[in-house]
């Protein structure tokens, strides 16, 4: 039965301008991600639209699962340092998975 | 007459005006602009294979150092625009640097009019679309420099994401290719990288008008200022790119083609630099000013513009 025991951990969605992209990923790596995936998206927020239709103007949704202590070390990170100049939009979910140690 | 791409770009800012649901696929977007890149590049390449790289190395450096020195220029007249620090460091930066596609518009309407222009102004396109930028994060960081919690640059990483970006990449790529294998080695990728060359242009300034469009709906937002910095700048530029063609001893169609270069306004490299160089910024004024304005005032006005003044001031 140990393989269908499940683990809680969290989720952290981080929805930014794609141009955070790489930074996003290397700051949450600093601080203990080990996973993450990466998606597409449009939408808008108090800032405006933001349709996608070219370079300049896409936007990310950032998936992390990872310790609560982990999340939270890069929302406040992200908060401090992003959500003054860009579009930044972070939400947490209670998550449970298989394998905890790939988190 | 306007060039028939022209109005590709036309019917795309017509369509976003209307409220049409008219959208191209993302991937065929990015696949049009690596095309147009490459093919660009390509095209200059073939000729640097006909003549010594060496003898270019004056142009080159000329080219790069009008692309640097245009922030300096432009970033005083936009504070007196009342446009904050950051702001204008950034506008400039996006006119410092330059727009492939209006190069490529300006090469297809020298080519209607039987105007001779230099087969390598690739490599001007190569190297102006780099230095701007650098200028423009320069002036963002003296005119911040009292701003105690300022971010530093990484220098090093701007430099990559600059220099290696699709755009210098693929031109730089396409001109090397190009050089090496010459007209013959090139001769059995003509008819996909040469022949079709307008035809994808055409496609392509239809999605860039659907863009554009949408950036003209936020010219209300900025006001008046953005208008006089998009309307104003490129003639500005243009002229000063027609001098410094002129000093070169360029053809005509050589002038009209660095005037344009110096008068259009980057909106690819420079929006994604600028967004993480200088993050006060507002990315929307920039955006809204280079590619909602001056790029249509360009393909549409300007172009036309710079080549008739390029034929007055070249014997």
């Amino acid at each position: 039965m140990t393989t269908t025991a499940r683990h809680p951990k969290t989720l952290l969605v981080i929805v930014a301008e794609a141009a955070l992209e790489k930074t996003l990923v290397r700051d949450a790596r600093e601080r203990g991600a080990q996973g993450w995936t990466v998606a597409e998206v449009h939408g808008a927020s108090l800032e405006g639209v933001r349709e996608g239709t070219w370079e300049a103007d896409r936007t990310i949704e950032l998936k992390f699962i990872c310790e609560a202590a982990v999340a939270d070390a890069i929302a406040d990170h992200v908060i401090a340092t992003y959500a003054k100049h860009y579009a930044v939009a972070l939400y947490f979910a209670d998550v449970r998975v298989l394998r905890p140690e790939r988190y | 007459m306007l060039d028939v791409v022209v109005f590709f770009f036309l019917l795309g800012v017509a369509a976003r005006l209307a409220g049409s649901d008219l959208k191209l696929p993302e991937a065929l977007y990015e696949t049009l602009a690596i095309y147009l890149l490459l093919a660009i590049g390509l095209k200059g390449g073939i000729e640097l294979s006909k003549q010594p790289i060496g003898a270019l190395l004056p142009q080159v450096l000329a080219c790069m150092t009008l692309g640097f020195a245009i922030p300096f220029v432009l970033f005083p007249l936009l504070r007196m625009l009342k446009l904050a620090g950051p702001d204008a460091a950034s506008v400039a930066a996006h006119y410092g640097s330059v727009s492939v596609v209006t190069f490529a518009v300006a090469t297809a309407a020298l080519a209607r009019a039987g105007i001779a222009y230099e087969s390598h102004a690739a490599l001007w396109v190569a190297v102006m679309e780099a230095p701007g930028i650098v200028a423009g994060i320069l002036l963002a960081r003296l005119a911040a420099r009292r701003d105690a919690g300022a971010a530093s640059t990484r220098w090093g990483e701007l430099a990559h994401d600059v220099l290696l970006g699709k755009s210098v990449l693929l031109l730089a790529g396409g001109l090397a290719i190009g050089a090496v294998a010459g007209e013959a080695g090139t001769a059995p990728i003509k008819a996909v990288f040469v022949d079709p060359f307008k035809g994808v242009l055409a496609l392509f300034l239809l999605e860039l008008g659907l863009v554009a469009g949408a950036r003209l709906t936020e010219v209300k937002r900025f006001g008046a200022a953005v208008i006089v910095v998009g309307l104003a700048a490129p003639p500005l530029l243009g002229l000063a790119g027609a001098a410094l063609g002129w000093v070169l001893g360029l053809s005509a169609g050589g002038v009209a083609l660095l005037a344009t270069l110096a008068a259009s306004a980057s909106y690819i490299a420079a929006p994604t630099a600028m967004r993480i160089a200088v993050p006060e910024a507002n990315a929307a004024l920039s955006i809204t000013a280079a590619l909602g304005i001056t790029f249509p005032f360009n393909i549409v006005i300007g172009i036309p513009l710079y080549i008739a003044l390029a034929q007055r001031i070249t014997p």
